[in-house]
Formats: structure tokens, sequence, C-alpha cells
């Protein structure tokens, strides 16, 4: 009976989290413009979004941004990480405390911070701070995911491959790289869906007609408009298939693995 | 080995100019008041003045404050059932990614589909219409932007509270049972306090967005629901006075710092360990 009772309690909650998304995917086929009445599959939405200009310029933006912000920044962030690894620790503190405001403040302060910078800098305001700013609040997560890899790993490797003629080049991605390769991934995913995901800070720093997914949804929502169910759902699905590959591919490969063993 | 350590200094001058620089703008701006120009600074307090002596920005400032209160109380009384239920399944690994899985989709995404979801016109007045009630307004109201934010906050109060159930040594249990304690008394002498860390990380993780938020209070609440967030918002794209607004900010960082001291006072009080969460 308690059982049953936890279980209903959890079904409610988890209803009350997919709902939401369930609905604005069900109702972005819908004919017609209607919030609570599905009256028939239609497309309509999608062409809608489609031949919106700026609809489909975000989602292009949207994506540009996140695949540069998490290449750059996973690279940075790995380097750093590295770097911080065999720093003292002054060093070590200094970094941990800078990377620490854009985590632990909110994001609207450090999206006024940079408003303010870019434009005092009169740095045109569009796709370059979009992406500067991007870079700068990823990097720190990416650091955040490869150290602790770091610390587990045998300072002697380094050594060994240093001793046997390795230049320190070499022994970065011969030995170091391959070890903290799991780190660097769930850096690199991180990175990838906080710069996908980013609202606030686009918001801020943004211009030039430059917007991204979150911006769009955000400037057309005064007005009830479906096609927002239709550029929901498109981030809805890229997010889902990006979570698929995440969980699924790695099980495949491992099972892969185990084929050829055998 | 040591040449590693050059590694680091690159980024270190981009943090300073990416990071420093700007927070350190805000404290700049916070203290000066010459409208958007750097060149001549004279040092004041005017921007503090000006906000704690208008009584509509005390009272956006009590607004946001109750909102942040409600959004977190609310993600602890539905947030720890779950967290309990989610400790005590078999499935435990499926109910936390199926708690994770939304918090990866677009806030602003699962936001705007509640607008649809509580409009006059929408879902649930529509089914409320189909047994004979409403509709009942709750678009531009206080509760959709409580409900906005704890459903937006609250997948971080459940995995935090469920993180630390799961770390309770099962044999605490086991001890209070041969002890005579019943299952009520069990949860409330020693489960309950045990998860008192994991309810505190939660709220910081739930207080802090829901101070700062500015989004929710817009789509859910209409434009006439301002929040601090939204005068922040309104001073650096509406109006134009950065001083203005970087001194709000600042108002707003120093809320949380104390608030989070508090909770971590709080915290060092009630739990066993001492609060080492």
């Amino acid at each position: 009976m308690k059982k049953l009772l936890r279980r209903l309690y959890l079904l409610i909650v988890m209803i009350f989290f997919y709902l939401p998304i369930l609905y604005t995917v069900i109702f972005s086929f819908n004919s017609s413009k209607s919030l609570s009445v599905f009256s028939g599959f239609s497309l309509q939405w999608y062409q809608k979004m489609y031949h919106n200009k700026d609809m489909m310029n975000s989602i292009f933006y949207t994506i540009a941004i996140a695949v540069l912000a998490t290449i750059i920044s996973t690279i940075a962030g790995t380097i750093t990480a590295i770097g911080l690894s065999k720093s003292n620790r002054v060093l070590k503190g200094v970094v941990q405390q800078m990377n620490d405001m854009p985590v632990m403040n909110p994001d609207i302060v450090t999206a006024i911070g940079l408003l303010m910078f870019f434009s005092t800098l009169v740095i045109k305001k569009g796709f370059m701070t979009l992406l500067l700013a991007h870079v700068m609040f990823c990097i720190p997560y990416v650091i955040l995911s490869i150290m602790p890899k770091l610390r587990s790993l045998d300072p002697n490797l380094l050594d060994a491959a240093l001793d046997l003629g390795c230049t320190p080049m070499q022994a970065l991605i011969k030995v170091i790289v391959p070890q903290i390769t799991s780190g660097i991934i769930s850096g690199a995913l991180i990175a990838f869906t906080m710069s996908f995901d980013d609202f606030v800070i686009s918001y801020f720093v943004t211009g030039n007609g430059i917007n991204n997914i979150s911006i769009m949804v955000y400037t057309m929502s005064k007005r009830i408009n479906p096609s927002i169910n239709a550029l929901s759902t498109v981030i809805i699905g890229i997010i889902t298939i990006g979570l698929i590959v995440v969980n699924v591919v790695p099980a495949i490969v491992d099972r892969a693995k185990k084929k050829k063993s055998i | 080995m040591k040449s590693f350590r050059k590694l680091v200094y690159p980024y270190v001058i981009w943090a300073v100019i990416m990071i420093g620089i700007p927070m350190f703008m805000i404290l700049l701006y916070a203290f000066t008041k010459d409208g958007n120009s750097v060149r001549n600074f004279v040092f004041t307090l005017d921007n503090f003045k000006r906000f704690f002596s208008d009584k509509v920005f005390i009272d956006v400032l009590k607004r946001s404050l109750n909102i942040a209160i409600l959004t977190t109380v609310f993600c602890i009384l539905f947030g720890y059932p779950a967290a309990y239920a989610m400790a005590k399944s078999r499935f435990k690994i499926q109910w936390v990614l199926l708690t994770t899985i939304p918090t990866w989709i677009n806030m602003l995404v699962r936001t705007y589909a509640w607008r649809g979801m509580l409009d006059n016109k929408g879902l649930i007045n529509g089914f409320l219409g189909m047994i004979g009630i409403g509709p009942i307004k709750m678009l531009e109201t206080t509760f959709a932007v409580v409900l906005g934010m704890v459903y937006n906050f609250i997948p971080f109060m459940i995995i935090q509270i469920y993180n630390s159930l799961e770390k309770i040594d099962k044999s605490y249990f086991e001890a209070a049972a041969d002890l005579g304690a019943n299952r009520f008394q069990t949860f409330l002498r020693v489960t309950l306090p045990l998860s008192v860390p994991g309810i505190i990380s939660g709220i910081t993780l739930v207080f802090l967005p829901a101070v700062s938020s500015f989004f929710i209070p817009k789509l859910l609440g209409g434009g006439q629901y301002v929040l601090i967030g939204n005068v922040i918002e309104n001073q650096f794209l509406t109006a134009g006075d950065w001083s203005f607004g970087s001194a709000i900010s600042l108002i707003m960082a120093v809320i949380i710092i104390i608030s989070m001291y508090i909770t971590r006072q709080i915290d060092q009080k009630i739990s066993p360990e001492g609060g080492n969460s």
C-alpha cells in the first residue's frame, strides 16, 4: 500500500514534469490556433516557422554558437586544467576564485557585467560578443569536470613518458589526454547544453538582429503564436536526440568491444 | 613538468579580462553616477539611496523575496516526498534520469509551455470547462509565477535531497528499529536530520535563481508583474541607467550572500555532522 502510494506520487511528479513538454510537442502539430482543443494534424506551424527568416536564423545561430563555444571552451578548458594540475596553490586558488564568479553569480549579474564591458570597448554587439560570452561561461564548467580526473592521475605516468623520450607536448597528447577523455567529453557536453539553452546572458550581450532560439521565444511570446511551439519542438527534438546519442552510443560501443574480445 | 604551468597563463589573462573586469565594472558603476561614461568618477551612494527611498522599489524587493521564499518552501514540501520515494524505489537510476532530463531542455521553452496550459482558453481551463468549472484566471497571477518557478527549479531540490538520502548508512535504520523506534519516529529522528545537508544545498540551488529570475515573471506574470530581475533588465535595456542598474544588482547579490550565510548557519545548528555539506 505504501509502495503504491509512493509510486503514485512519483507518477504525478513526472506528469507535472513532462505534461508541458508533451503539450508543446502535440500542439505544434495542431491544425488550429486553439490552446486547448486538438482539432487535427497539420504541419502549418512548421511551414510558418520555415518561412520566417528570423526563426530559421535563430536555429542556425543557436547551433553555430553552441558548436563553436563547445569546441573552443573544451580545448581551452582542457589545456588550462592540465596546467592547473601542475600549478602551485596560489595560482590554483586565483583561477578557482575567478571561475566561481560566473558559476555562482546569478546569470543576470554576469550578463550586465559583460554588457557594460562590451559597450565600453565599443565592440559591436552580435555574433562575436555572443560567442565570447558563451566561451567565457562554458570554460569554468569544462575545467570543473576535468580537474577530478587529473587529480586521480598517477604523476609517475608523465615522468615515465618523459624518461622514455617523449617531448612534453607528446607526453601531453599521448599520455595525459587519453587518460582524462571521459572528463573532457562530459565537460564538452555540459558546455554544449549550457550554450544551447542559455537565455539570460545571450539576451543581454547580443544585438544587430543576431538572436538565438531562447531570445526568439522570449520576444515572440507577447502574442499567442503556435509557431513558437514548432520552434520549441525543434529544440526539444535536438536535445532529446542528443541525450539518446550520449546514453545509447557508449552502450553500443561497449557491446561491440565485448564482442571483439570474445 | 614545470613547463606545463605555463599552460594556465593564457586563461588567467582571459579570465581577468572577461570575468574580472566586467565584475569590477558593476562595482564601479554602482558607486558612481555619471550616466554611461567612465571618464570622471565621483564616488557616491546616491544609487543606493534612490533604491531604498523609493517605495516602488522596496515593494519590488519585498515581492521578489516573497516569491523566492514561497518557491523554495514549495520545492521542499513537494520535492522531499519525491526524493524520499525515489530513494526507496527499485528503479532509482531511472527516476533520477527522468527527473534530470527536463532540466536539459531549454527553460524558456518549458516556461512558455505553461502559458498555453494556464491561459483562460488553455488546456487546464478547457478541462475545467468540461466539468463545468471556470474559466479560472490563472495566467498573470502570483500563482502562475510561483508555479513556473517551482516547475523550473524543483528538479534541483529533488536531486540534492535524493543524494543526501542515498548517503545515509542503512544500519542507522536498523539501529533505530532495534531501539524501538517506529517508522515515523525513525523518519523524524534519523532520516530527516541526516538529509538536512541535501535540503540546504537544494535551497541554494532554488533560492538563487528564483530571486534573480526575470523571464518567468514576464512570461507567466505578464508585463505588470515586476520582480527585481525585471527592474535590472529595464535599467539596462530600456532606461540605460547603468549606475542604478549596477547598484540594484549589487543589492541583489548582497541579499543572496546574506541568505546563503543564514542557511549555512542553520545547517550547522541542525545537522548532526556539523554541516559539512
